[in-house]
């Protein structure tokens, strides 16, 4: 990128723009607004739809001195391009001059929207688009109000196409201008609709089984210009200008992208006010302009049926009904009684102030606390994480990216466009993992190891890197020789900013902790920390897991001991019976708090209903360490409160002080504790400042219906090295392979749509659900006498459970994957055994 | 002084032998003027299909905010009105209404329209709102109630070619 600026002259307005701007954006940068319809400022621009015609005149040049003409009175000579010239394709040059409010332009203007209106069906009465829409505004402002084409000839298409399950297309209002196939190509890499026939009868069709088979394709729905695109969730919701808006956050996953709620009140919900779609809201710092399909349309279980509404008291056998003040006193006499042999077991679903407010109580009591996790890390990246003052989308020419046992693009969708375009952008690739994923395609070094090498391979790179060379283990020892991981080593030290993505694939909880030291030792021996745009981002699997490893939670090693030696376990937002049948969760008195009766709240004692994301506020910490807030969007419901509120008033009654009305002053009061977090309230959190692309209700033709951020862009934490802080490079050890015992290594895979319980709601979802299957490798399938479609016994451990086989060329040998939340209970990576139980053609 | 009792009870006299301007309401009910902005009514096409499609512009319009609109999508299996949108729920509160007619203009289908009625009081503010069912109109002879079962393809226009007003 260069840094040359152009000076050209906009209707009379001087206008100053790096070099290879063109004339559209530097308009727009300027206040002056040239209509578009297929030009996107997010995609390359492509000429199609003529809408942005203005007149262009450049300087005139000497031939032989080179020189700008001038004319008498010292002005330079333009001379004016007797045609109308596109603006979105023409690039500014200097001394250009461009003039976009003359006859010429406006006569342009209206003739091209007369002609895009030949075969519009004018269906805006009925039109989801309508209130929102590009084409209605630019014909309200530059169309003609008449059209000469005759009615009758107008061509009818199809108005009811699906395009798959999840996005519908509607043939007529298409005005052909190839956003959708755009984004779908250029953006996120799944072209999977396209353009079919010609002229006047050119479609949109999708080319893939299921049909318009994309993560991201609700956004089509946003920069579509027009109302062709709608989603099977809110077509016909509402108009547009009848919805409220509250900001939110995504909870689906570690990025923590910018919602907005859109809600109204419903005859049909029986007058309460409900979620009419999710819309991305602009935060060019995490998701930019867009969100996956798993956050627009994975909300449904804030509203489900199945919802807890009333605090449960196990009475006789059986779990009753009883008044908050009940269920309140009696559990906080429980803990009480407690006291040092309390145990409260929490989940990164919860918010900062829940955690906080959690801790304040079990420490109170002088009881532990323990962070859910099946992956560990946090405090390496509260010391190196992603430094504050960073962007990913800065990330590019001269950097590099690691991404290890991670496959994002199903863990983290917006990560792995950012990582995606990054790379696009020149930034050097290097995907670690045992096996292909959808990022390698943009990869300079894919480096392929073996489960459990993960943390190994990291320091094997390290160890290319220095001639001090401490001794790895075995299995690991001469990686450091092999050319392409020197290859990726020396990239990697050699980029001006680095950054490291970790997962927990085929990792467990004690070797992520490994994993995470290796990372940080990477970064730290090739000064890639403590820096903006460099650091290390864990993918966790909850939304705030980092929130917790802030507030001082953290796993503990061995759960199960910690659980049979407590007396009462208090586990919120977490369901560890159902994630493992076999665990040994049976103390004195267990309380659990949640949204949904789960199969531990089944054996609890008492049971407590709390509030989803989105009839509270609160705040969270994504994987880049930025603390963002969440609005309330609709009212509570009646008797279920905010998860601080029930903590809070325990305390109360126990008589700890805690706050328990208004996130706001819990989180006044994390930051006069946790030094990270010192400075930030929610009036930081809220501040919001102006973000290029504009996005907004007035600019809907330019950047498309996402929201403008006018709630917040959050706060990035500082990390230790950033606070002065010391960190020092500790040799992390790594764990011993595990013992396969002639059978298979089965690992846990993470998969976007899961039947998790805040995700299994989405009804509209359910054909994109992983089911309980295992993928394995053709070889390995024959060696173990294993059929496509079979359907196989699983043991491990003491635990089992049954799948059905696939057969996959990109499982590695000796392994089996099999889907996270979709029925198979298994955490980490462990030895399995395998029985088939039914032939495929028995069935 | 007498004389003008006298002229006074003059012009009761002539008034006992003219014709009365009182009408017995509600035995006698005087026709409403042309454009007389009574109670709405939801029309109906011909074959009894509605014209209502949901669009919720009248509620737009509605300077009261006294109208309710909330869309369904109609299948040929189950349709209301022509085209994928009807109302599935259609209210007015009548409390609210100023009877200023904005809807009607509103309505790019001509479904609603202000009627004659002004017959309207009520006895507690619940029954001020009017539903879909109280405002639509009968069906048609020779149409059929809805929804119907309609061929496929036939209904795909929400918005009826219409005539400019002269
Ligand atoms: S469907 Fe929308 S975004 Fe796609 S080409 Fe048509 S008008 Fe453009
Ligand atoms: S990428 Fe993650 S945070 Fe963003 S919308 Fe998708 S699930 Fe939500
Ligand atoms: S007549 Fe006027 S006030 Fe009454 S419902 Fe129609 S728009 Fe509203
Ligand atoms: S009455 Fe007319 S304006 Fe109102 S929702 Fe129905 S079609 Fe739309
Ligand atoms: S041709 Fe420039 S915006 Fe379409």
């Amino acid at each position: 990128m260069t840094n040359k600026m152009i000076t050209l002259t906009i209707d009379g307005i001087q206008v100053t723009v790096p070099e290879g701007t063109n004339i559209v954006d530097a308009a727009k940068k300027a206040g002056i607004d040239i209509p578009v319809f297929c030009y996107h400022p997010k995609m390359k621009p492509v000429g199609m739809c003529r809408m942005c015609l203005v007149e262009v005149g450049r300087p005139v040049v000497d031939r032989n001195t080179g020189e700008f003409v001038r004319n008498e009175d010292g002005s330079l000579k333009i001379q004016f391009n007797p045609k109308l010239e596109t603006g979105c394709t023409t690039l500014v040059s200097e001394g250009m001059v461009v003039i976009n409010t003359s006859d010429k332009v406006k006569r342009g203007r209206k003739d091209i929207l007369e002609f895009l209106l030949t075969s519009h069906p004018l269906d805006c009465p009925i039109c989801d688009k309508g209130g929102e829409c590009p084409l209605q505004n630019l014909t309200m402002a530059h169309g003609p109000g008449t059209s000469r084409f005759l009615f009758d000839e107008k061509k009818h298409l199809l108005k009811h196409y699906p395009l798959g399950e999840l996005i519908y297309l509607d043939q007529e209002r298409c005005i052909q201008c190839g956003r959708c196939i755009r984004f779908q190509e250029e953006l996120v890499d799944d072209p999977v609709i396209g353009f079919s026939q010609r002229g006047r009868s050119l479609q949109i069709v999708t080319f893939s089984e299921p049909g318009f088979d994309s993560i991201f394709s609700g956004n089509t729905t946003d920069i579509c210009p027009v109302g062709a695109l709608t989603t099977a969730d809110f077509r016909f919701g509402a108009r547009p200008w009848e919805l409220n808006a509250a900001a939110s956050i995504c909870q689906q996953c570690a990025v923590g992208c910018n919602l907005t709620l859109n809600v109204r009140r419903e005859a049909a919900a029986g007058g309460k006010v409900v979620i009419k779609r999710v819309m991305p809201r602009q935060n060019e710092w995490v998701n930019e302009i867009w969100i996956c399909d798993k956050g627009r349309f994975g909300y449904h279980y804030t509203e489900a049926p199945e919802r807890l509404t009333q605090p449960l008291i196990r009475k006789e056998g059986e779990l009753v009904p009883v008044s908050w003040e009940e269920a309140l006193g009696f559990v906080a006499e429980r803990f009480r009684q407690a006291g040092k042999g309390l145990l409260t077991l929490a989940s990164g679903r919860l918010s900062n102030e829940d955690l906080f407010n959690l801790r304040k109580l079990s420490e109170g009591l002088g009881g532990k606390i323990a962070l859910y996790t099946q992956m560990s890390g946090g405090e390496q990246v509260m010391q190196v994480g992603l430094a504050k003052e960073s962007n990913l989308a800065e990330l590019g020419q001269g950097d590099a990216i690691l991404v290890i046992a991670s496959d994002l693009h199903q863990e983290a969708p917006i990560w792995w466009l950012r990582v995606k375009q990054a790379a696009e952008r020149g930034a050097t690739l290097i995907v670690a993992h045992p096996r292909p994923t959808r990022l390698e395609k943009f990869a300079k070094h894919v480096l392929r190891y073996r489960y459990g090498d993960e943390a190994g391979l990291l320091l094997a790179m390290l160890n290319s890197l220095s001639a001090k060379r401490p001794a790895l283990p075995e299995r690991v020892s001469t990686l450091w020789r092999d050319d392409q991981v020197q290859a990726a080593a020396k990239a990697f030290a050699e980029a001006q900013n680095a950054v490291i993505f970790f997962g927990n694939e085929g990792v467990g909880l004690q070797a992520s902790q490994a994993l995470a030291q290796a990372c940080l030792n990477l970064l730290l021996a090739t000064n890639h920390a403590g820096r903006p745009n460099n650091g290390l981002i864990p993918v966790w699997q909850r939304p705030n897991d980092q929130g917790a490893w802030e507030l001082g939670w953290r796993p503990l090693p061995n759960l199960d001991e910690a659980i049979s030696q407590a007396n009462a376990i208090y586990v919120v937002a977490c369901d560890p019976a159902g994630d493992n049948p076999t665990l040994p969760l049976t103390p004195d008195f267990l309380v659990v708090q949640d949204l949904f009766l789960t199969a531990t709240a089944k054996l609890a004692h008492v049971v407590l209903p709390a509030l989803p994301f989105t009839e509270r506020e609160g705040s969270l910490v994504n994987g880049e360490r930025r603390v963002q807030r969440y609005y309330p969007a609709v009212p509570p419901r009646p008797s279920a409160r905010a998860d601080f509120t029930i903590t809070g008033q325990l305390g109360k009654l126990l008589g700890i002080d805690l706050e328990d009305r208004l996130a706001s002053k819990v989180m006044l009061r994390i930051a006069a504790e946790v030094p990270a977090f010192s400075g930030i309230t929610y009036t930081a959190l809220a501040y919001a400042p102006e973000q290029w692309p504009i996005i907004g209700r007035e600019d809907l033709y330019y950047g498309g219906t996402t929201y403008e951020n006018k709630q917040g862009i959050g706060v990035q934490l500082p990390n230790a090295l950033q606070q002065g802080e010391q960190v020092t490079l500790t040799w992390p050890s790594l764990a011993q392979a595990t013992e396969i015992n002639g059978g298979l290594l089965a690992v846990p895979v993470t998969k976007l749509y899961d039947s998790g319980s805040t995700l299994v709601h989405s009804k509209l979802l359910d054909q994109r659900r992983v089911a309980a299957v295992l993928w394995i490798h053709p070889d390995e399938a024959a060696a173990h006498a294993v059929q496509e479609g079979d359907l196989v016994h699983l043991q491990f451990g003491e635990a089992s459970a049954m799948a059905t086989a696939i057969l996959d060329k990109t499982v590695p040998q000796g392994v089996i994957l099999l889907p996270r939340s979709a029925g198979i209970p298994l955490l980490e990576p462990c030895a399995a055994q395998l029985k088939v139980v039914e032939r495929s053609y028995e069935r | 002084m007498l004389a003008d009792l006298m002229r006074g009870l003059a012009t009761t006299f002539k008034a006992i032998f003219e014709k009365p301007v009182t009408i017995q309401y509600p035995e006698i009910k005087r026709p409403v003027r042309t454009r007389y902005k009574g109670r709405h009514i939801l029309k109906r096409y011909e074959n009894g299909l509605e014209k209502c499609i949901g669009c919720s512009l009248c509620a737009a319009a509605c300077p009261a905010d006294a109208i309710f609109v909330e869309a369904a999508e109609n299948t040929d299996d189950e349709r209301y009105s022509p085209g994928e949108r009807y109302a599935r729920v259609y209210e007015i509160n009548l409390l609210r209404c100023i009877f200023c007619g904005y809807c009607e203009d509103a309505c790019p289908t001509e479904a609603i329209v202000l009627g004659d009625n002004y017959e309207l009081s009520f006895t507690d503010r619940r029954s001020s709102i009017y539903t879909k069912e109280m405002l639509l109109e009968p069906v048609p002879e020779g149409g059929k109630p809805t929804p119907q079962k309609t061929p496929p393809g036939m209904y795909t226009r929400a918005i009826p070619e219409m005539k400019d007003p002269v």
